[in-house]
């Protein structure tokens, strides 16, 4: 266990390093940014002085190094547009995109996983097939959609829930079902299909043998063992809905980490663009770490193959 | 022995001439198996529709999509009580003809998905089979290579990447095919791990054919069925994707007439003209759920032990 927890630990801080020189050289190899900053009526002379301001005239490697050797110290420099640090900025708007991930992983969770128990259980049937019907239909509703939809239906039409903000728990109510929509039909499918396998094993047989009631065999027995992928796709499901929670939070206004990338994106902030990026990917890598190590935990045929 | 029988039967009972033998050949087989296949059917014929829908959308426009008339701006669509035969699915903020926009925004999210998925799928072919077929330490390192595009929130590295090359219809398409061919790869390398072991490759390796001849005449057309797949799936994402980033702002500049481009456009008319976003969500809803019918149908009629 321990060998696997190491040498899963080397590859995810080798790949978070990797997405780090990704993130940098992404954005500078892509343009001047001195002329970026300095806006399009700047002199030359202009320019330069913001070249020499920003250490932008120093070799990309020994910019990338300094980077990466403050990042690791949380300190990512000032914003170019915001005019204060970028951890202070990232510390005031992740709140807001954490909790909506969070509300909208355990929404997603509590509905997807029931569907897909049920459309096992009742393999085969209607019920089954509304299921597999409701996942296919789901995937093609694209989240700004789903989410500007919600807003003209329960705030326009019907007025029970605000339309943009962050401020009371009311105002997360319609963006985490948006983003936890996209989420459901994988995660449904996984449960389904691992339910499928567990419910035709032959302890579950021996278990219906011996007489115990249905609810037992589903839930103590077979369930059990049916969710063990599933923790591993939540937890991705959890850094992709981090990364993708910029759409939802442009839909309803609300001002998280996405919002700032948002904004920091059209303006050519390149410090907070660079940071926000650098700070998804770690999370996402930690996040797969953790639910591969969680993984050979519950399941050790992982840990000693 | 078996195969012998069918030779030696016509030679005891007449050949009939005015029947076409039947043949079985895998495409024979296939055509049979979709036919049956309810949502393949309903999803090719939708998307077969909006295809044909928009390469003829020069001829069946009824207007410009790019003629202004600020004297005509939000006409409502036929079904509502002010609407008009004039301008059918009604006027955008610019007085611009709804119908004829959506018309022609079709050509672009259907070239935006076939171009994106062209370069994604060379890019993650490429990486799947090597990585599959050498194994060892090159597996190694293109697994790497995988993991940490996963690991790189597309959403954003696409918003950032399409707006330093300037958010054009061509910036679109190559950020998209550079970002999105992580399930290409993911795909066609355990694919070609479980084909790297079979007879015919061990064949082909003992009387000296090349490794690019093996790799691409032996083992890219045993996974293509798996690939086809990935491609269509694929295609469905790219044109969320771009919708997503044009709803942003951030990718296809007005005044093409891009689904995601009207969506963000008619945001601000939501309230109280809410077909101004409903018409081009519900024919973006249309066009993924047709592709997606198709590239789960597909999977299920070409090999159905990837059922997922």
């Amino acid at each position: 266990m321990l060998h696997y927890t190491l040498q899963r630990l080397v590859v995810a801080i080798s790949v978070a390093i990797t997405v780090s020189i990704v993130a940098f050289f992404l954005l500078h190899l892509s343009g001047d940014i001195a002329i970026s900053i300095a806006g399009p009526e700047a002199t030359p002379a202009q320019v330069e002085a913001i070249r020499q301001q920003f250490g932008l005239d120093r070799p990309l490697v020994v910019q990338y190094l300094e980077w990466l050797w403050k990042a690791v110290r949380f300190d990512f420099g000032d914003s170019f547009y915001f005019r204060s640090s970028v951890v202070s900025l990232i510390a005031s708007r992740i709140p807001v995109t954490l909790t909506l991930g969070a509300i909208s992983l355990c929404l997603s969770l509590l509905i997807a996983v029931p569907l897909g128990v049920l459309a096992a259980v009742y393999n085969g049937t209607i019920i089954d097939r509304l299921a597999l019907s409701f996942s296919v239909i789901g995937q093609a509703i694209p989240t700004f959609c789903l989410g500007l939809g919600l807003i003209i239906l329960f705030s326009v039409t019907l007025r029970w829930l605000p339309v943009s903000g962050a401020s009371t728990w009311k105002h997360y109510i319609l963006p985490s079902i948006a983003l936890g929509w996209y989420a459901v039909p994988a995660v449904m499918r996984l449960s389904r299909n691992g339910m499928l396998e567990v419910l035709s094993a032959d302890y579950i047989r021996t278990a219906r043998a011996k007489g115990l009631s249905p609810g037992v065999v589903i839930f103590k027995h077979a369930l059990r063992n049916a969710i063990i992928p599933v923790v591993a796709l939540a937890a991705v499901q959890f850094g992709f809905m981090l990364g993708g929670s910029i759409v939802i939070e442009a839909v309803f206004s609300m001002h998280g980490l996405g919002y700032l990338a948002w904004e920091a994106i059209a303006r050519n902030d390149f410090p907070v663009v660079q940071a926000v990026v650098l700070i998804l990917a770690t999370i996402y890598v930690g996040l797969t770490f953790l639910a591969d190590i969680l993984n050979a935990f519950l399941d050790p045929r992982i840990r000693l193959a | 022995m078996s195969n012998i029988a069918p030779s030696l039967a016509p030679a005891t009972e007449p050949a009939r001439f005015d029947v076409a033998p039947e043949r079985r050949t895998p495409f024979s087989a296939f055509l049979r198996r979709a036919r049956r296949h309810g949502g393949l059917l309903i999803g090719a014929g939708v998307l077969l529709i909006i295809v044909i829908a928009a390469v003829s959308a020069p001829l069946i426009a009824p207007h410009d999509p790019y003629a202004q008339n600020l004297a005509q701006r939000l006409i409502p669509p036929i079904w509502h009580p002010k609407g008009s035969w004039e301008h059918i699915l009604g006027t955008d903020k610019l007085g611009r003809d709804y119908l004829s926009r959506l018309l022609y925004g079709a050509q672009i999210s259907l070239l935006i998905g076939l171009l994106t998925v062209t370069i994604s799928g060379v890019i993650g072919t490429v990486l799947g089979i090597c990585a599959g077929y050498f194994g060892g330490r090159v597996d190694a390192v293109l697994s790497y290579v995988i993991t940490t595009r996963l690991a790189l929130p597309v959403v954003l590295v696409a918003l950032a990447s399409a707006a330093l090359v300037g958010g054009s219809l061509e910036g679109v398409i190559i950020v998209l095919g550079l970002l999105l061919w992580d399930r290409f790869a993911v795909v066609t390398r355990s694919a070609t791990q479980q084909i790297v072991r079979t007879d015919y490759v061990a064949a082909a390796q003992a009387i000296g054919c090349s490794t690019p001849r093996i790799l691409f005449m032996e083992i890219l057309p045993n996974i293509l069925n798996a690939l086809i797949v990935v491609a269509t799936l694929e295609v469905a994402h790219a044109i969320l994707l771009e919708a997503a980033l044009s709803f942003l702002g951030l990718g296809v500049q007005p005044p093409l007439p891009s689904w995601g481009l009207m969506i963000s456009e008619g945001k601000q008319y939501m309230f109280f003209s809410p077909w101004v976003i409903g018409v081009p969500a519900t024919a973006l809803i249309f066009l993924v759920l047709a592709i997606n019918l198709v590239g789960d149908g597909l999977r299920d009629v070409t090999a159905p032990e990837n059922r997922t």
